[in-house]
Parts: structure tokens; C-alpha cells; sequence
């Protein structure tokens, strides 16, 4: 399967079988799209003889030919084979998300979590039930070494003390069980102080703060339960944060809505408030919600994120780099093609606890009936409703089956598919198109990097 | 080659050798939480490199 575009100055091929990414002339360009379309290669240089020079033609044929040979341009798929007995892999567990709080002190327009109660009521997690989700978490983690603990909400500082503890006690079982504990946590900053950023910046492995960008912006979605924006109030502990922070592990997060569509804007505004490692995402909101993303707003998205591309550029040549969470691609030391088959790994290797300790395939399903999946005393026993999560791949989903963005995406969001369509196995459509075009970008700033180097 | 320049030379399919030891970092886990993104992870797989 090949993809091809072109974008500012720059002819780009991918080679999705074999993960190859080509940087081509006009001449190569043309070549390998009508042999991709099913020409021969005679018949593709007979037909282009019209518009370049035979010689130069034979060579880019040579050149082709060579690649082909090794396995970097036309590649088979082979894929396909690994995932027919998908659904009886072994799995183990390797991350929980714990709501330690489902509650919150902001009242979000856009939150998924319903101002923190995911549709339930407002609870904290008390000590116990963390501690048995860590010993869940071990007990089912088999030989994994390396495990996750994201703490999560509504807002987890409200539940701080109780963080403090469950970081401690995973901590003692390290050594015995011979485990590594990374700890993050999201938070929207209200309660940041002194004593819990000291603690975070000794245990945690990355940390979330949420802000969406300019005041205007962040103040309109993010507001107080009061109504008063929240911007004033957050910016100075997150800039304190990060600089005690040494600007290292960590994330600005933001998101857009259809409401602020230039949120390249937003981005540059984040970076130029000195924030080095920054993501901003598309909301995620059924069509009927006046803030949504519509299909009618790719177009204008896609340009978003083309010239947010060029700005990044930029700002890397004027010394005021900083990190976009999606454009970060690895094309040399990357994930394997298991990791790329099966996505994110949630209801079978990501779990996320409720307050009271229920199990759930991921933080967007908390609160969705049908897919509690068990508890921590007793573990997983709505098992049927694993295996669905368990045959999630790329291969299972048509829609990705033939799709150029399957190994970078790996299927995309469970929770959205299941959102949008009531299927694990449907595509979330808008999401997908800003994927592939984020992808795009991605590898446009590397090759411009790769080649000036 | 005058015509076309390979940015990696890394077959994927290589890592049906090696790969799968689920060490990386789950990828909802880092920053997202409403999106899938695993190719801008990073291996960990020390047999990998």
C-alpha cells in the first residue's frame, strides 16, 4: 500500500507495509503512482516519456526496482496472518487509570466527564480502593516490568493526600515484585501549590495541565462553577510548575472546538507564554452540541494544522522550539508492528477505577453500564464484554483495513467509535481525517529536518 | 540515489521478530485521552535497537 502527497515543497512517499517514508522528485512522484494504480512499469514509463526524459525515467525505474528489492516500496502485507488468532493472545495488564476524584472545581463546557461525576455522583477515592487496584494491577501483570498509574478525574488534586499514599505504596512493592511504577496525573491547576508540585516533581513521570491557549478561549470552556473565566488563576501556577519542573515530562494540554478553529493560534500562544512540550486536540462532542467539530470544518482544520506545521519551523530556526504532542514522530526507533496492530490497549491492557473501585475498558467508558467490566476484589468477570475489546485491531475494523494511517493510528479511539456508532469496530470519521492529516505534517517536519541534517 | 531518499531503513515487518514485549507506554496514558496516537511512540524494546 502506498500513500503519496505532496505538501509545500515536497514530494512525500509512504510505503505503509514496510513503514518506509520517501522523499521524491517530481519524475519518482509520478512513476510510482501509476505503477500503484496497477501500470507495469513499461506501461508507466511509456506513458511518461510525454512529459520527461527517457534517460532520466530509466533511472528513476532503477531506482524504484532497487527499493522494491528490498522490501521498501510496494512492500506486501503480511499483517494480516499475525491477527487471525488476535482474540486468544495472551494479555496482561499494565496501566489503570484512577479516578482518585470524580469531582471537580471547574465546570468544563466540553467535559466528557460531566464536570467530573461521569454520570453518577460525586465521589473520592478512598485509600483502600486504590491499594487494591494496585495489587490488581500486579497480580495481573505478569513478567510486564514497566507499569502505569495515571491519576485522573474530574480534578485529582482534590484528592491529593490520598495520591500521596497510593504513590508511596505502589513505590514499596517495587523492589519485591520486581516492577517499575510511572505515575502521571492530569490537572486543571486550581489547587497547584507549593507542597503538591514539590511531590509531583519527585514521582510523577508526566503530568497533564490542562489550558486551552488564549485568555478569550480558555475562559469561554473552562470556567469556574462560579462562571469567571479560569485563565489568571491557572497560568502563573502552571508557568511556576513547569520552571520547577526544569520543562521536562510534562504536557500543556489543550483542547479546540469549533468554536476556536484557528487554534494554531492557541498552540503559538501556549509556546510563546514559554511552554516548551505542548498538545492541543480536537474536541470530541456529538454533532448536535453547538461547539462540535463538523465535517464541514475539516478543510479549514487541516490548513490548521499545515500552518501550524510551518510555524513550528519557524519557531525551532528563532531558537523557541517547542514539542507538538502530535507531530511527534519516531520513523527509526518507533513501535513495533504488534504495538501498531493493537492500538491502545484498552480493556485489555488499560483499565480505568472508578471511586468506588469498579473496572471499566477506559476513562471515556466509566459511567456506560454495559461496559462495567468487574471489580477490583473480584477482577474482570463481564469477560464477553473483554473479548470485544480483546479482537480490537486494525484488521477487525474495515475501515482501517484499507486505510494508509492504520500503523500510525492503530484504529483509533475505542470509546469514540462506540460514541458515534454504538460499534467498537466502526471508525469515528472527523477524527480519523484530522489523524491522517496530523500524520502528514508530522513527516513533513521530519523529512525537512532529516534532510537538512 | 539521485531520484528518491529513503528517510529510514527500517522494515516494520523486522519487528514481528522482536517486537511485542508490550514494555512502551500505553498510549493513552501520555497526553491524549480522546484520541489514539501510537506512531509517535517510542520502542522500548531493548532487543529492537
Amino acid at each position: 500500500m502506498i500513500h503519496q502527497y505532496k505538501m509545500q515543497d515536497m514530494n512525500i512517499v509512504m510505503d505503509i507495509n514496510s513503514g518506509s517514508i520517501h522523499v521524491v522528485d517530481d519524475m519518482s512522484y509520478d512513476l510510482i503512482h501509476d505503477l500503484d494504480v496497477g501500470a507495469s512499469m513499461e506501461e508507466a514509463m511509456n506513458k511518461l516519456e510525454a512529459k520527461y526524459d527517457k534517460e532520466l525515467l530509466t533511472q528513476v525505474g532503477d531506482e524504484i526496482n532497487k527499493l522494491m528489492s528490498e522490501g521498501l516500496l510496494f512492500a506486501k502485507d503480511d499483517y494480516e496472518q499475525v491477527v487471525v488468532d488476535f482474540k486468544n493472545r495472551s494479555t496482561v495488564v499494565k496501566a489503570l487509570c484512577l479516578h482518585v476524584a470524580h469531582d471537580c472545581n471547574l465546570a468544563c463546557t466540553y467535559c466528557f466527564a460531566s464536570e467530573g461525576e461521569y454520570h453518577g455522583d460525586r465521589d473520592l477515592m478512598p485509600f483502600e480502593v486504590a491499594k487494591k487496584a494496585i495489587d490488581f494491577l500486579v497480580a495481573h501483570s505478569g513478567n510486564r516490568r514497566n507499569l502505569e498509574i495515571d491519576f485522573f478525574g474530574g480534578e485529582p488534586l482534590m484528592n491529593f493526600e490520598m495520591v500521596k499514599e497510593t504513590v508511596h505504596y505502589a513505590r514499596s512493592l517495587e523492589q519485591e515484585k520486581n516492577k517499575h511504577f510511572r505515575f502521571t496525573l492530569t490537572t486543571n491547576g486550581v489547587l497547584l501549590n507549593d507542597d503538591n508540585t514539590a511531590f509531583m516533581n519527585e514521582h510523577m513521570h508526566n503530568v497533564v495541565l490542562s489550558v486551552d491557549g488564549r485568555k478569550e478561549i480558555h475562559d469561554k470552556m473552562r470556567p469556574t462553577p462560579n462562571g469567571k473565566g479560569s485563565y489568571d488563576l491557572i497560568m502563573p501556577k502552571f508557568k511556576a510548575f513547569v520552571e520547577a519542573r526544569g520543562q521536562k515530562n510534562y504536557y500543556v494540554r489543550g483542547t479546540f472546538t469549533h468554536d476556536n478553529m484557528d487554534f494554531s493560534e492557541d498552540v503559538l500562544h501556549l509556546a510563546d507564554e514559554g511552554f516548551e512540550q505542548i498538545s492541543v486536540e480536537p474536541v470530541v462532542a456529538p454533532d448536535e452540541m453547538n461547539y462540535a467539530i463538523k465535517e464541514e470544518d475539516l478543510t479549514y482544520l487541516k490548513d490548521q494544522y499545515e500552518k501550524l506545521a510551518l510555524a513550528k519551523m519557524d519557531y525551532k530556526e528563532s531558537h523557541k522550539d517547542f514539542n507538538f504532542f502530535h507531530f511527534m514522530i519516531d520513523l527509526s526507533q518507533g513501535p513495533c508492528v504488534a504495538k501498531r496492530l493493537a492500538g491502545c490497549g484498552s480493556g485489555i491492557e488499560y483499565l480505568a477505577v472508578t471511586p468506588t473501585g469498579d473496572l471499566y475498558p477506559c476513562h471515556q467508558f466509566v459511567g456506560i453500564d454495559e461496559f462495567l467490566l468487574g471489580n477490583v476484589d473480584q477482577g474482570i468477570t463481564n469477560t464477553l464484554k473483554q473479548d470485544a475489546f480483546r479482537g480490537c485491531n486494525v484488521y477487525a475494523k474495515d475501515a482501517c483495513r484499507k486505510c494508509w494511517a492504520k500503523f500510525y493510528c492503530s484504529g483509533g479511539c475505542s470509546a469514540n467509535s462506540f460514541n458515534f456508532h454504538g460499534d467498537l469496530l466502526a471508525t469515528y470519521e472527523i477524527g480519523c481525517e484530522l489523524e491522517k492529516k496530523r500524520v502528514e505534517c508530522a513527516i513533513y517536519i521530519k523529512a525537512k529536518e532529516m534532510l537538512v541534517e | 540515489m539521485k531520484h528518491i531518499k529513503t528517510l529510514n531503513a527500517t522494515v516494520l515487518k523486522e519487528t514481528l521478530k522482536h517486537g511485542g514485549c508490550g514494555e512502551c507506554q500505553t498510549s493513552c496514558q501520555s497526553a491524549c485521552k480522546t484520541s489514539c496516537t501510537v506512531g509517535n511512540q517510542s520502542c522500548e524494546n531493548e532487543k529492537m535497537r
